[in-house]
């Protein structure tokens, strides 16, 4: 019972950032109906947000005077960082703890300008090209990122601690009176199934009770008839575009700590949202995240140590045999309208 | 109008004049006749060094490739000359290679099989390297290896800890400097009996390929051996990143140690995943639950942060070795110096493995007197040798595996700077991780005879 409890406490986490993802690949392709491959890398980027805030907040110059030698014998000056001098040892302190919840502030901005780029500079491009071609431009776009970071960054993971204070791990075991240590929990995945279930809480409500969310919704059901009302449905859903690298951002910078982001990180990613998004149903919100949690719980199970003694390597086919399965009985998806990718 | 009657005869004739225009270029070259592959016949000689320049290792690949530099730049009497000026064999003197200038080319790995097979193909039919170095993965390791012993050129392998490579897949034409699963193993195995006891109860998360298993294979039967009981043994794709569903059943299994048997990007995830989920807050049958990971490796400790602190493994060199343990590891400070002052930052020990094995190709070309694999392997079989970091070392002529001592690292609670990421705690002497080269983790494989190609 509290082997299974656990799996489905990772299954959660697994399940929240494939939700994200998804939610914001269906998004692109719901309003823009763009097939696109350089989402992972987006997810990945944002894990770079955090990353790049980090050090700009342990951005240092040298000290005037030596205090020792370094690797090779040489007179070695310590580094003094800016956010001491300028915030005080204790705040610079608490800022640098703090540096990947902080970025979401860092990371918003970003995402969105490299959102609106990538659609107003390439991808608007393709929207009357056959799916095939945006899929391989995206791609194409996708390994571009990803060796731009590597130049930059390097290919080894960059360690990306959550906050002190989020450091252990909590003790579901005794609080349900299981053994205490047997369902034991890390506090900033606890954090990231929240947060994640904030931003969907978010996209949804904002699709849901603004204006500009109605025309958007309004968009994606009959584009045609909306461009005919004067609307012009094309601005909204570049800013949607934006909305959705920011949410996939946001998603890859509060993931950091839970896995050190490194260039390919993306690419991890990318495949499984796309079973995530098929298998919700192409251009259905809801069904990315019903599907995300989902395949997340249900590779969670797959890895069981039981499991895969009786099935060895299951772990690794499950959502693949889970989408073959749900598209074979229902080809739209769990929550997809009919006629959408079916021609 | 003319018409075409192919006959037999004329057939045979025009296929015999064909086939020997396409075979006059190859004969012209001259290992055509030389009697080997590639063998150099003008002012400089070619070596090819195959490192991961993309892909999960690039950033040890880059190291691989900053030492290589420095190696050529020794061999051809540029720079302060670094090992050169301890290495026990005085063959090599700063001329090139038997008067040759060093030249190389590079070729990128991938840390995929089939790319690196590619590239060293290409880098020994149309560079013409005589000698192919290099690599982070067993897998590439194997496969070049084997790809080197068809082609006649010598294999002097970079990283690679699988015991495989000098065990069921070692060749003739194929030297490994680096230390292997099975010295890690017998290394380990005291230290944690003295650290941890001799009751303990371990579960393995192995890499899914050819390492993981022969680390696992060698770290289980020397702890097994001290009375430790492995509780379960599971395997992980190589393309995991999080490894969480892996870690919870670990705390339900009544193991109170995990060792990580992952190397690389794998490592740093599950070594992160399973800090994060308080494995090594527990207290588990009345002990404090442990981890430790077999192969160490600086760049990769750099990736894990502060989750390496107190940890535990094993590794081939490090820069600190001779500042930390004497004049034993003459060699160490010399490359320390060259390589820090040219590139800015200490060596890893994956950068100390491939200066050393492009030294020591070049010191038994000019030993024997000639760039002829044959030559190489009768140079380097059994050949004895110091002052190249790690002490007195024998490369033994059965497998062609160095021998030499291995150390026992603990990630460092306070580090001074950036660089000082592990602490030696033991230097485990090579006669106490020298095996038998039938050693049964080792067997199923023989070297064969040394191929000169051509």
């Amino acid at each position: 019972m509290d082997a299974i409890f656990l799996q489905i406490l990772n299954g959660l986490d697994k399940g929240s950032a494939y939700a994200l993802i998804a939610l914001g690949l269906t998004l692109i392709f719901g309003t823009l109906g763009v097939v696109n491959f350089a989402h992972g890398a987006l997810f990945m980027i944002g894990a770079f947000c955090a990353v790049t805030f980090s050090q700009i907040l342990t951005l240092s110059h040298k000290a005037t005077e030596p205090t020792g030698t370094d690797f090779l014998g040489n007179p070695k000056f310590d580094d003094i960082m800016y956010v001491h001098e300028w915030f005080g040892q204790s705040t610079g302190d608490w800022m640098i703890d703090w540096a990947v919840p902080l970025s979401i502030l860092f990371t918003v901005p970003v995402m969105i300008a490299i959102g609106f780029i990538m659609e107003r500079g390439l991808i608007k491009h393709f929207y009357n090209r056959p799916h095939a071609d945006q899929i391989l431009v995206t791609f194409g776009l996708a390994i571009l990122l990803g060796e731009l970071i590597k130049y930059f960054y390097g290919a080894n993971p960059y360690p990306t601690p959550a906050p002190a204070a989020f450091a252990g791990s909590f003790d579901f075991g005794a609080m349900l009176g299981f053994d205490p240590n047997t369902i034991i929990y890390p506090y900033w995945r606890l954090i990231y199934f929240c947060f994640a279930a904030v931003v969907i809480g978010a996209v949804f409500a904002f699709l849901q009770f603004t204006t500009f969310g109605m025309v958007v919704r309004a968009g994606m059901a009959d584009r045609e008839t909306v461009g005919l009302l004067g609307i012009n449905i094309d601005k909204r859903f570049t800013i949607m575009f934006g909305i959705a690298a920011a949410v996939t951002g946001m998603a890859g910078a509060m993931y950091a700590p839970i896995n050190s982001p490194n260039y390919n990180m993306g690419m991890d990613f990318l495949v499984l949202s796309f079973v995530v998004v098929v298998v919700g149903g192409m251009g259905s919100l809801p069904g990315a995240v019903l599907a995300g949690f989902l395949l997340g719980i249900v590779e969670s199970f797959a890895s069981m140590g039981a499991v895969l003694e009786v099935i060895p390597g299951i772990n690794q086919i499950i959502i693949y045999l889970v989408a073959i399965i749900i598209l074979l009985t229902r080809p739209r998806g769990l929550l997809g309208r009919a006629g959408v990718m079916e021609d | 109008m003319s018409t075409f009657n192919p006959t037999r005869r004329g057939l045979i004739q025009t296929g015999v004049v064909a086939g020997a225009g396409l075979a006059l270029p190859t004969y012209l070259r001259a290992d055509g006749h030389s009697g080997f592959t590639n063998a150099p016949t003008g002012d400089t000689v070619t070596l090819g060094f195959n490192v991961p320049q993309s892909g999960p290792y690039a950033d040890e690949g880059a190291d691989e490739l900053r030492a290589f530099e420095l190696a050529v730049e020794h061999l051809n009497g540029e720079g302060d000359g670094g090992m050169l000026q301890t290495f026990s064999s005085k063959a090599l003197d700063g001329t090139g290679i038997m008067g040759k200038k060093v030249q190389f080319v590079t070729g990128d790995t991938q840390t995929k099989s089939d790319a690196a097979r590619a590239s060293a193909k290409s880098m020994i039919e149309k560079d013409g390297a005589v000698m192919i170095s290099g690599g982070s993965s067993s897998g590439v390791a194997v496969a070049v290896q084997a790809l080197c012993q068809e082609a006649g050129v010598i294999f002097m392998a970079g990283l690679t800890h699988s015991n495989d490579t000098t065990g069921k897949d070692r060749k003739a034409n194929g030297f490994r400097h680096f230390f292997n699963s099975y010295m890690s193993g017998a290394a380990l195995a005291p230290i944690l009996a003295a650290e941890y006891g001799a009751d303990r109860k371990a579960y393995h998360l192995t890499a899914d390929y050819n390492w993981g298993y022969t680390t696992e294979e060698a770290v289980r039967s020397s702890t097994e051996a001290l009375g430790w009981e492995t509780v379960a043994a599971v395997k992980t794709p190589l393309t995991s990143t999080d490894f969480s569903s892996y870690i919870a059943p670990v705390i339900q299994s009544g193991a109170d140690v995990l060792v990580l048997n992952h190397y690389g990007g794998n490592m740093i995830n599950s070594l992160t995943n399973a800090v994060q989920f308080g494995l090594r807050d527990q207290t588990v049958n009345g002990k404090n639950f442990e981890i430790i990971v077999p192969l160490y490796s600086e760049l990769m400790a750099r990736g894990a942060g502060a989750n390496i602190k107190g940890i535990i493994g094993s590794q081939n060199w490090d820069w600190s070795l001779e500042d930390k343990l004497g004049s034993r590891y003459a060699g160490t400070n010399a490359f320390v110096k060259s390589f820090g002052t040219k590139y800015g930052f200490p060596p890893s020990q994956a950068a100390h493995t491939c200066y050393v094995q492009t030294l020591l190709y070049a010191d038994a070309v000019t030993r024997g007197g000639s760039f002829n694999p044959c030559s190489v392997d009768e140079a380097l079989t059994d050949f004895e040798f110091d002052g190249l970091g790690n002490g007195p070392t024998l490369y033994r002529g059965d497998d062609h595996q160095c021998f030499k001592d291995v150390l026992v690292v603990r990630g460092k609670e306070n580090p001074e700077n950036e660089f000082d990421l592990v602490e030696i705690v033991e230097v485990t002497a090579a006669d106490k991780v020298t095996y038998a080269a039938d050693h049964p983790q080792f067997a199923g494989g023989s070297l064969g005879t040394c191929n000169p190609g051509a």
